[in-house]
């Protein structure tokens, strides 16, 4: 019937002018929604401002260092382009030779030698003197005219094709080598990807031991945060209000005074040891802090209140007409919580280990402290090539395999749990 | 039939040592009743709920469910079907996951469990509803699986909390059917709580009238409406006009109340003593305008204040005996064109009067 309706000449018809008042309606209401969407856009623009400036840019800027690879390619083009015929396999030609030591000479003269031969040195240890040594000696010669001799005269290492390697190997603008370093592989004078030797390989070991104890860390904050929520949450406000100020204390402290006073507490002669020891668990003092112990203790007391306030958010909204409901139902009170009253929480327990596993896995300042040898993390490692050894390549690819791995807890997270299933608050 | 399936002997509860939210509660169902109890909120009716359910503990006396005292029995075993105000439907749960918890609870085999589920399902027409979770059912159809879920292990007796609050008028009426319609069917005993005397009228087979933590009645719907045994009563229940005056004659049921300058006839239900205060309370559908002389034995003038059509009937708010509240129900039928200011006169009979005590003020 409808069918037949609306193919009536009379019906058509009558049904364009409507579409065009539609086609007006839906003009209108963007054009309203414009002004809101500007004015929404407007009013949160200072913020976009100060997260680009202070967030994205430098972050970007970051991951840009982690690949950026400029200064072979600046500063030996000729030889770089002498080598790019090279397999690879056995000494390069004499142009290569003759190419590498004119820019030597060059380089040394503008003193512009000393940051390409520190950036070589990362890639084989001692190619900074070489390069340094070479560069001075060729440039107080008369006249060369066999330069391989005379650079292996120099030095016996020009024979070795490791050397002409790693120039080969970080000859292109870009580079994946600094990523490779961050996960204990490195490329060979061949040019093969090949594991680090087993005296150098310490960051995957690392990312692991990162992983393994954010991961104890917040199975550890779930476990003393869950019991302190439900109590939080069934309380009467009044009880709950001050026990809250209880859990919130530690924010108004500063990170470093929370992390020292665990020091001052879990030294040799601390307050923890003398305790031990006069009770009697102990006979000897034992070791508690400047070790993975103290910054398990440390982070697990810093980061527990980011388990236990999405927790006490979602409980705190939880009727118990459902713990009730399933009480009256046959459900003993064990039953009962797990089954009715758990799954409720989940949303919870989700925003708290997410929280708590993200903000661990890239703490810094409490594994510094407290952590020793033994209990140092990625992101100290980070701290030590930025500051230390200055090698920002590095620690941008630690820190953007970092970020990387967080963004892939995040993605499993998801799919699992569902970030619309995450509260934090009602 | 067991008379006293359901008792609570001299029940008292405080929460903080000082108030008495339940003042001597003594309240006797028998086995297959439907008592509702209904009070303002803050009376204490939700209390004596939670306190039979298992979730409150009484401070003094005891609660007997089947001549068994069941002050220290845990609500999982007391075997009672309860019904929130707001469902309480576990939402992590399917429907049919939620009508089988309490199958699971007690340790049912599987196919027997599908089975019920299944006809309780049937019974409140919601079959096609079995895999969906309650956020997505309409909030009738949650109230009806949250009294299917306390039902389907078949307890003897279910609570009801406020159970229809929640719902819009025409649907809080389907419900009340329903529930009642059910309530004959399996023969279940059930306690009802409300604060809607409508609910209650309509539902009940007899009703306990709570207010600060004391039962002011428990009669039928019929009784309680119609002889409301003191003045909290009457004003809970339904409309009721109230007049004060002293007592000036009594005998044992009726009396005549001095009201300024005129006596009223009333039925004698709550007044001792001749010159004590009383309240007087008359119905406003029990007022007669333009009475036939001699039929009624009170007949007085009034002063209308306001007239408001109500399609069916009229609603005067007139002046009378020094009440300028007093609200009469006269059918729109009426030939008499009604003036504001207009002098009119209202009779009723003292049979529906009733002289109840004073209200303290």
């Amino acid at each position: 019937m409808h069918l037949e309706l609306t193919s009536l000449p009379s019906v058509v018809d009558m049904q364009d002018p409507l579409n065009e008042d539609q086609a007006k309606l839906k003009q209108n209401l963007q054009k309203a929604e414009r002004k809101k969407r500007l004015r929404s856009l407007m009013l949160t623009l200072p913020l976009l401002a100060f997260i680009m400036i202070t967030f994205v840019v430098p972050i970007a800027e970051m991951l840009y260092r982690s690949i950026d690879n400029p200064l072979i390619a600046k500063n030996l083009p000729n030889t770089v382009k002498s080598l790019s015929q090279w397999e690879q396999q056995g000494l390069p030609d004499k142009e290569a030779y003759n190419a590498l030591a004119e820019e030597l000479i060059r380089l040394y003269q503008s003193k512009s030698l000393p940051p390409l031969a520190s950036r070589l040195n990362i890639e084989v240890a001692g190619m900074r003197s070489l390069m340094m040594k070479t560069g001075r000696k060729l440039s107080t010669f008369e006249q060369i005219n066999d330069y391989k001799t005379a650079m292996i005269k120099i030095d016996k290492r020009w024979n070795n094709i490791e050397y002409w390697g790693a120039i080969k190997n970080l000859s292109s603008k870009f580079t994946i080598s600094y990523y490779l370093a961050a996960l204990d592989f490195r490329q060979n004078a061949q040019g093969d990807i090949v594991a680090q030797p087993e005296h150098r390989q310490v960051y995957l070991n690392l990312f692991v031991k990162t992983l393994g104890l954010s991961a104890l860390i917040t199975g550890l904050c779930l476990l003393l945060g869950y019991p302190l929520a439900y109590l939080l949450a069934t309380l009467p406000d009044s009880k709950s209000n001050l026990l809250l100020i209880l859990v919130l204390l530690p924010f108004w402290t500063s990170l470093l005074v929370r992390t020292t006073s665990w020091i001052v507490l879990l030294q040799m002669q601390g307050v923890v040891n003398d305790l031990l020891l006069y009770v009697g668990v102990i006979s000897e003092r034992i070791q508690l802090v400047h070790n993975t112990f103290g910054t398990v203790v440390a982070m697990v007391h810093i980061l527990l209140p980011f388990m236990i306030l999405p927790i006490y958010s979602v409980m705190k909204g939880i009727s118990p007409d459902y713990f009730r409901a399933a009480r009256s139902l046959g459900a003993t009170p064990t039953i009962a919580f797990i089954k009715a009253y758990m799954p409720l929480t989940m949303s919870g327990v989700g925003a708290g280990v997410l929280l708590t596993f993200i903000l661990s896995i890239g703490f810094y300042i409490t594994p510094a402290l407290v952590g020793g040898r033994s209990g140092q993390m990625i992101s100290n490692f980070i701290a030590y090539h930025m500051q230390s050894s200055l090698n920002w390549g590095m620690a941008s690819a630690l820190g953007g395999i970092l970020l990387l791995t967080v963004l892939i807890m995040f993605y499993l997270f998801n799919r699992i749990v569902g970030i619309n299933n995450i509260k934090v608050g009602n | 039939m067991n008379s006293q399936y359901v008792s609570f002997k001299k029940v008292q509860k405080t929460y903080d040592g000082e108030q008495l939210v339940v003042k001597n509660f003594n309240l006797d169902i028998a086995e297959g009743e439907f008592v509702t109890m209904l009070g303002p909120s803050g009376s204490g009716k939700t209390t004596c709920l939670m306190m039979l359910a298992g979730f409150e503990t009484a401070t003094n006396g005891d609660i007997y469910i089947d001549q068994v005292a069941v002050n220290n029995l845990a609500p999982h075993k007391r075997d009672i079907g309860m019904v929130f105000q707001n469902y309480a439907l576990f939402p992590h749960m399917t429907i049919a996951e939620n009508l089988a918890f309490p199958l699971k609870a007690r340790k049912m085999p599987t196919d027997m469990i599908e089975k019920k589920v299944k006809n309780i399902l049937d019974m409140v027409e919601l079959g096609h509803v079995a895999t969906r979770r309650p956020g997505q059912l309409s909030g009738g159809q949650q109230q009806r699986i949250a009294l299917a879920r306390a039902l389907v292990f078949e307890p003897k007796l279910v609570l009801m909390d406020e159970p229809l609050g929640a719902l819009d008028k025409q649907l809080r009426e389907q419900m009340q059917y329903e529930i009642k319609r059910l309530h004959q069917k399996l023969g279940i005993t059930i306690l009802y709580v409300t604060h809607d005397q409508t609910e209650a009228l309509t539902m009940s087979d007899r009703i306990a009238v709570f207010n600060e933590g004391v039962v002011q009645q428990l009669a039928s719907p019929t009784d309680l409406y119609e002889n409301p045994e003191n003045t909290f009563v009457a004003q809970f229940i339904g409309e009721n006009n109230q007049l004060q005056g002293s007592v000036e004659e009594f005998n044992s049921d009726h009396c005549v109340i001095n009201i300024g300058k005129e006596k009223v006839k009333a039925r004698a239900v709550k007044v001792t003593n001749i010159g004590e205060n009383s309240t007087l309370s008359i119905r406003p559908e029990n007022v007669v305008l333009d009475p036939e002389i001699g039929k009624f034995d009170n007949i007085f003038q009034a002063k209308t204040q306001e007239v408001i059509y109500h399609g069916d009937h009229l609603r005067l708010v007139v002046e009378l005996l020094g009440n300028r509240n007093f609200v009469v129900k006269v059918p729109s039928t009426s030939s008499h064109n009604l003036m504001i200011g207009e002098t009119i006169s209202l009779g009723w009979s003292s049979h529906d009067c009733h002289a109840l005590n004073a209200v303290a003020s």
